[in-house]
């Protein structure tokens, strides 16, 4: 391609990254080869899967289908970031002792957007739960075991929480 | 150590959490994608937009001439090297690129491989293929229609579209017993073609050392061990310098069992450019050209008396192939387990034909989440028992009750000639039923009905073959269905098991290890499992089929007793006392009779090193092989209630019970997990998962956008209930479990929304059950079957 890279600078998981980058590079693709951070997995390149989910600024964004450029001056938080130096994060927690995942390809996404949805609504019902991760999908567990995973997690982050 | 101790240490029936998710959790898996080798290249392919069509010239001129490019690679250069066809494994061949004709939409015409995967699909873009179209053929009706175009006219000898016939039972018999039928009950069906689509595509790195001669190719396989073996058959490499590894797989589900095209480009684009070469496959690709599942109709009747007894049953299926025949199935039966049907009723004579076709569609008949063709043989024996209920006047629960096998019946030689050996299906059924409250859902039912509203009920009860081998009656490329376990107890007591079964999610790493526990009593936490690495693990055919518990499982339970009975002889030199005064606990041997001294599994493995006696050979390392003398036979019965809105034709689940009796359940919440997750497969096929071609031979559920998959949003929630009949041949009674909810559970949906539309008098809607399909048949009172290719534009 003709065209001339450029320079961005992305905060991931807390470290400012300035990186020359080809404007049509996804997102997704930055951060796997780029920056070596593969927790975050493609699926589908079409938006539906989900596997790719991070944050951008908080929110969840499906990182195949956004360009590494327009990322420029964002925080981006990957399941790399969810761990403390030792401690695994409530949600990370959650979803090992529900057995919310088996063979772990979803599990990134599906765990990141769980993070923005506590962090939006603490006590979320099952329907609500269901709802805000239907943009993720999981072939293995038939959901039911992730949804107990949000709910562990959601008592874990806020224990005197009460239900809306 | 009792039970309640063995669970404590990780043992049977314990649900220990998953040694797997530590890294999954963290996002440290290490799946084919994350591998990244000095000096690799990335490899794209080039497919056909064409469902048939004669290759009259390929231009790969400017595609070489983009900066960046290493190889532009093409199906006259794969010719070269032999590699322009390969086999597959039901003794067919399969183009690796196309040279002649291509055969289906997405088939693998060229590959660029250079320095990144943008610059490899730039240059694809610019390869140049003149086709001159030919007409496409889309399922098997029209690949028998007099004048049909020979699809593979590639093979000597073939003059018409048909790949395989077979038949299996007693002809004669059966029409015996038809003649002297009181009832007659015919179903006609389709079991839509649907994709095993895991998230993670298909993908391979390939590394050719020129210096060594050594192949080393990461692969998502799920028969690592195989894939070597066929390596060696399909490149004429030497089997002892190929390495397979396969790695952490992003799911399975039959999908990744075959040997594709790509990988066998990587290998080939690795020799030819002396770099690692990896390909990662797109969505698209995935759906469009690996391994579907099923796309089989079926013609069939059953004998029946008057008061509800079967007589006899008859079935004809046709299976749409696809342009090459590479069912993934390694039995001596053309259609696989197909003839498993009916295998939990008394039928005292059946027979079955088969009929497969070639059409321009892709290859698969994979074993998609299932043995190979049982999901398809479940799920007629379902329906059709539910209109032969309907048929003889009787409810559906007593229609089965009056011919399930009782439980004085085992074991017990099916029609079809399969030996079921043990199960509890009376009890399941009533547990089931119980659990749903069937006569109060009948009365609510009714009342509904009264108001307009339309409820059903449907069950689905069935046993299916899990396990493959034994030896006699399975293979894959001649080589025998066994499995191996090795085990190396260390000094300290910690041990390694590797074995030869290969997890996509299923949890080896965990469960595997509880069979060792149950055995030698080492803590589970002090095992690790090894799996997917040719070089570092014994042979095993592989994960599919719900056969590493009954198999490669069984292998583990059978080294573990060759420590221990070498163990047993260390205990007796440190205790001081001969082998037969040594009797055993869990993780302990002691005297007869002076039940303190004793010596523990720990102390005898260092003794192994430290303190063996005179003459014996030291270590506490064994290896087992395991042929198993039969399938596993696990039951399931499954009852689903929904309510259908009649506007819409848009169906609901209401409730979801499911009785599973897989034997001996070593982690329950590993078992429970793949059991809902079977479910989910079974309600997605049953209202939305398929993939339909238009006439022209076009996919249209080629992506994720017009692919449905259920989200969590759709999923209904499951009731799982419990029965537990030990295998009587499994060295700790387990079952194959993976598969049964996929295989049981779409049958259930579907009588379940036919149940609340019977009124109308329509007998069969063809799965998917979709909203216009049940509008459609509300509508006109007619069936809505096997719907002919649509047109689109």
């Amino acid at each position: 391609m003709d065209v001339e890279d450029r320079r961005i600078t992305v905060t991931v998981n807390g470290e400012a990254h300035t990186v020359e980058v080809e404007p049509r590079l996804l997102l997704a693709h930055l951060l796997r080869t780029g920056l070596t951070l593969t927790g975050t997995h493609v699926g589908c390149d079409t938006t539906n899967c989900g596997a790719c989910t991070v944050l951008v600024d908080g929110v969840p964004v499906k990182s195949c289908t956004m360009l590494a450029v327009q990322a420029d001056g964002t925080e981006v938080t990957t399941v790399e970031g969810l761990t403390g130096h030792s401690e695994l994060h409530p949600v990370q927690e959650g979803f090992s002792v529900e057995h919310g995942l088996q063979c772990g390809f979803c599990t990134p996404g599906m765990m990141l957007t769980t993070v923005a949805l506590l962090k939006e609504n603490p006590r979320p019902t099952e329907d609500e739960i269901r709802w805000a991760l239907s943009g993720n999908l999981c072939r293995c567990t038939g959901y039911q075991n992730i949804v107990k995973a949000v709910m562990w997690a959601a008592e874990k982050l806020d224990p005197a929480g009460v239900r809306a | 150590m009792t039970a309640q101790d063995e669970i404590k240490i990780g043992g049977l029936g314990s649900s220990r959490r998953r040694v797997e998710d530590a890294r999954f959790v963290r996002g440290k898996g290490n799946y084919v994608e994350d591998v990244v080798l000095p000096g690799m290249l990335h490899m794209e392919i080039l497919r056909s937009p064409i469902a048939h069509a004669r290759i009259k010239s390929i231009d790969t001129t400017k595609a070489w001439q983009v900066p960046g490019v290493k190889l532009v690679l093409t199906g006259e250069m794969a010719a070269q090297r032999n590699l322009a066809w390969m086999p597959t494994l039901s003794y067919d061949t399969q183009a690796v690129l196309a040279t002649d004709k291509v055969r289906f939409q997405g088939q693998e015409v060229a590959c660029v491989v250079a320095t990144s995967p943008y610059i490899a699909r730039d240059a694809i873009d610019l390869i140049d293929v003149e086709y001159e179209p030919l007409p496409p053929i889309v399922n098997p009706m029209q690949a028998v229609a007099p004048g049909a175009p020979l699809i593979r006219d590639d093979k000597a000898g073939q003059t018409d579209n048909v790949c395989y016939r077979w038949e299996v039972g007693d002809k004669e018999g059966t029409d015996r017993a038809f003649a002297a039928a009181d009832v007659i009950s015919t179903m006609k069906l389709h079991y839509p073609r649907s994709h095993p689509s895991p998230i993670e595509n298909c993908g391979s790195v390939a590394d050719y050392n020129k210096a060594t001669g050594k192949l080393t190719v990461y692969m998502t396989t799920q028969a690592p061990h195989i894939v070597r073996a066929a390596v060696a058959l399909i490149a004429e490499l030497p089997e002892h310098l190929i390495r397979i590894i396969s790695p952490d797989i992003g799911g399975g589900f039959g999908n990744k069992v075959p040997v594709y095209p790509g990988y066998v480009c990587s290998i080939l684009a690795s020799i030819l450019t002396d770099r690692p070469v990896k390909w990662i496959e797109d969505k698209s690709g995935n759906l469009m050209s690996t391994g579907f599942a099923r796309d089989m109709y079926l013609d069939a009747e059953m004998a029946l008396t008057h008061d509800g007894r079967i007589l006899a049953v008859r079935m004809h299926a046709d299976s749409d192939n696809g342009a090459f025949f590479a069912d993934a199935q390694p039995s001596k039966f053309k259609i696989g387990l197909l003839h498993s049907a009916f295998a939990c009723y008394n039928v005292p004579v059946a027979h079955m034909t088969a009929q497969g076709c070639y059409t321009n569609k892709a290859p698969g008949g994979v074993a998609y989440r299932c043995s190979f063709r049982v999901t398809e043989a479940m799920f007629f024996q379902e329906r059709m028992v539910e209109a032969a209920a309907q048929d003889v006047g009787l409810d559906p629960a007593e229609f089965r009750r009056r011919n399930l096998l009782r439980d004085d019946q085992f074991p017990h030689r099916t029609a079809f000639g399969f030996l079921v050996d043990s199960g509890q299906y009376h009890k399941c059924l009533d547990i089931g039923l119980n659990a749903i409250g069937y006569d109060q859902f009948l009365k609510d039912r009714a009342e509904a009905a009264s108001r307009g509203r339309l409820l059903g009920i449907g069950i689905s009860t069935m046993t299916e073959p899990l396990g493959a081998g034994n030896s006699r009656e399975y293979d894959i490329l001649g080589i025998k269905m066994f499995d191996a376990a090795e085990l190396r107890v260390h000094p300290t007591g910690k041990a390694v098991l590797k074995i030869g079964a290969q997890t996509q999610g299923q949890g080896h790493e965990t469960t595997f290890a509880q069979i060792v526990t149950h055995e030698l009593g080492i803590p589970a936490a002090d095992i690790v499992v090894e799996h997917g690495d040719t070089d570092h693990t014994p042979f095993g055919m592989g994960t599919y089929a719900s056969r590493s518990t009954p198999v490669a499982g069984a292998a583990t339970a059978m080294v573990a007793r060759k420590i221990k009975a070498k163990a047993r002889k260390l205990a007796a030199h440190l205790l001081e006392v001969s082998e037969e005064d040594v009797e055993w606990e869990l993780g302990r041997f002691y005297v007869r009779g002076a039940p303190s001294r004793g010596a523990t599994i720990q102390e005898c493995a260092m003794a192994a090193y430290a303190n063996m006696p005179d003459g014996m050979e030291p270590g506490l390392e064994n290896n087992a092989y395991y042929d198993p003398p039969n399938l596993t036979w696990p039951f399931a019965c499954y009852i689903a209630t929904v309510e259908v809105d009649p506007a819409t034709g848009v169906w609901d689940v209401l409730r979801f019970v499911a009785v599973d009796d897989c034997g001996v359940r070593i982690n329950p919440m590993v078992v429970e997990g793949q059991i809902m997750g079977g479910l989910t497969e079974a309600y997605a096929m049953s209202n939305m998962q398929f993939q339909t071609y238009d006439e022209d031979g076009n996919i249209v559920g080629g992506n994720y956008m017009d692919y449905l998959l259920p989200t969590a949003w759709e999923t209904p929630g499951f009731e799982l209930h419990e029965v537990t009949t030990p295998c009587p041949h499994h060295p700790i009674g387990a079952k194959g479990v993976g598969e049964c909810a996929a295989v049981g559970g779409p049958a259930a949906f579907v009588n379940a929304v036919m149940n609340a539309i019977a009124d109308s008098g329509v007998r069969n809607i063809d799965m998917p059950v979709l909203p216009d399909r049940v509008w459609d048949a509300l509508r006109t009172g007619r069936d809505v079957s096997c719907p002919p290719p649509v047109k689109t534009d």
